[in-house]
């Protein structure tokens, strides 16, 4: 029987791919409108929605906050108590920063249970995010710390005059935002080829049981990354202010 | 039957992706020393269990990148067919 399941669906029942809906021309060069646009712009609608009705209600913050508000400040509250154990002194200039890609991460992830292509399973998405990490990241250093220090750590296990570490030094610095990027789209990827491979290759017999998966892949899953990412993050961050304190 | 070379390519590209994603075994040895690491290091403080927590859990995430490299690999020999041209 389940020789007979497994051969009546086929490869092309599998699609977990990113697909195009609408092509123009920029420069000569051919862009595409993709489903992951759309699906950054329902979270990103979804995320501002909210944050209107919030910044409604805590206009008139009430002195004995009823459930929403509750909701709410607790929210805030471990945001911004996970950016102040983390960063310490640093952390008021981005609990902005960090709570924005936090939720924007986490509801990316979490999309995939309504139906949705998770946008973070798209590189290019994963890949802007640790972008402007790693501007941020050297925005600070470059602040921070004089050109001495930073030219002395990237000859760092060799003398300063002696800049035979140097190249190995920069890959390591430029080795940041790909595998931090890298390593959020491969986790988001393979939950949802796994999705995929269940309802593609199992879909008659993928009855209430995909759910425990949808738990697995997509919560937990989802959640831990985000943390990871932003954790990440920070640990950059903090580590870029060098340690003149 | 007739094996064109495009079949042949896309048979080894199904081993080789096969073979690529051996890569979890090492993330998978490195993740179970750090969760035990990190449940005896709960034992021993159990007041520290959120600090210690958070620390496993990122350095968990860390090693694993190396078997999402296999996987990224396998994937794209399977989906993409890179050596197909």
């Amino acid at each position: 029987m389940n020789e007979a399941i497994l051969m009546s669906a086929s490869a092309k029942d599998i699609d977990f791919m990113v697909h195009g809906l609408y092509k123009f021309e920029l420069f000569g060069q051919e862009v595409w409108i993709t489903t992951s646009h759309v699906c950054i712009a329902i979270v990103m609608l979804v995320l501002v929605v909210f944050s209107v009705i919030a910044n409604r209600k805590l206009a008139h913050a009430a002195e004995v906050p009823d459930t929403f508000q509750n909701v709410l400040e607790l929210m805030v509250e471990k945001l911004s108590g996970i950016v102040e154990s983390n960063m310490g002194s640093h952390a008021p200039k981005f609990t902005n920063y960090i709570c924005t890609i936090f939720v924007f991460i986490l509801v990316s992830n979490i999309s995939g249970l309504f139906g949705l292509r998770p946008p973070t399973a798209d590189y290019g998405t994963t890949f802007a995010l640790a972008v402007i990490t790693f501007v941020l990241i050297h925005v600070t250093k470059w602040r921070n710390q004089s050109f001495k220090t930073i030219w002395t750590d990237m000859c760092s296990p060799l003398p300063p005059w002696l800049p035979l570490w140097l190249p190995i030094n920069l890959i390591s610095e430029i080795a940041v935002p790909i595998s931090l990027s890298l390593r959020l789209f491969a986790n988001v990827l393979s939950g949802t080829v796994m999705m995929a491979l269940v309802y593609g290759l199992l879909a008659k017999i993928a009855i209430i049981w995909p759910a425990a998966l949808h738990v697995y892949f997509d919560l937990f899953s989802g959640a831990i990354q985000t943390y990871v990412f932003c954790m990440l993050t920070m640990t950059y961050i903090t580590q870029s202010y060098g340690d003149e304190e | 039957m007739n094996i064109t070379g495009e079949d042949l390519i896309l048979a080894c590209s199904a081993i080789g992706a096969g073979l690529a994603v051996i890569a979890g075994i090492g993330p998978g040895i490195g993740q179970g020393i750090a969760a035990g690491h990190g449940a005896s290091a709960v034992g021993r403080n159990p007041g520290a269990q959120g600090k210690i927590m958070a620390t496993m859990l990122l350095g968990q995430a860390v090693a694993e990148t190396t078997g999402l490299y296999g996987l990224l690999i396998a994937m794209l020999l399977l989906f993409v067919k890179p050596l197909i041209g």
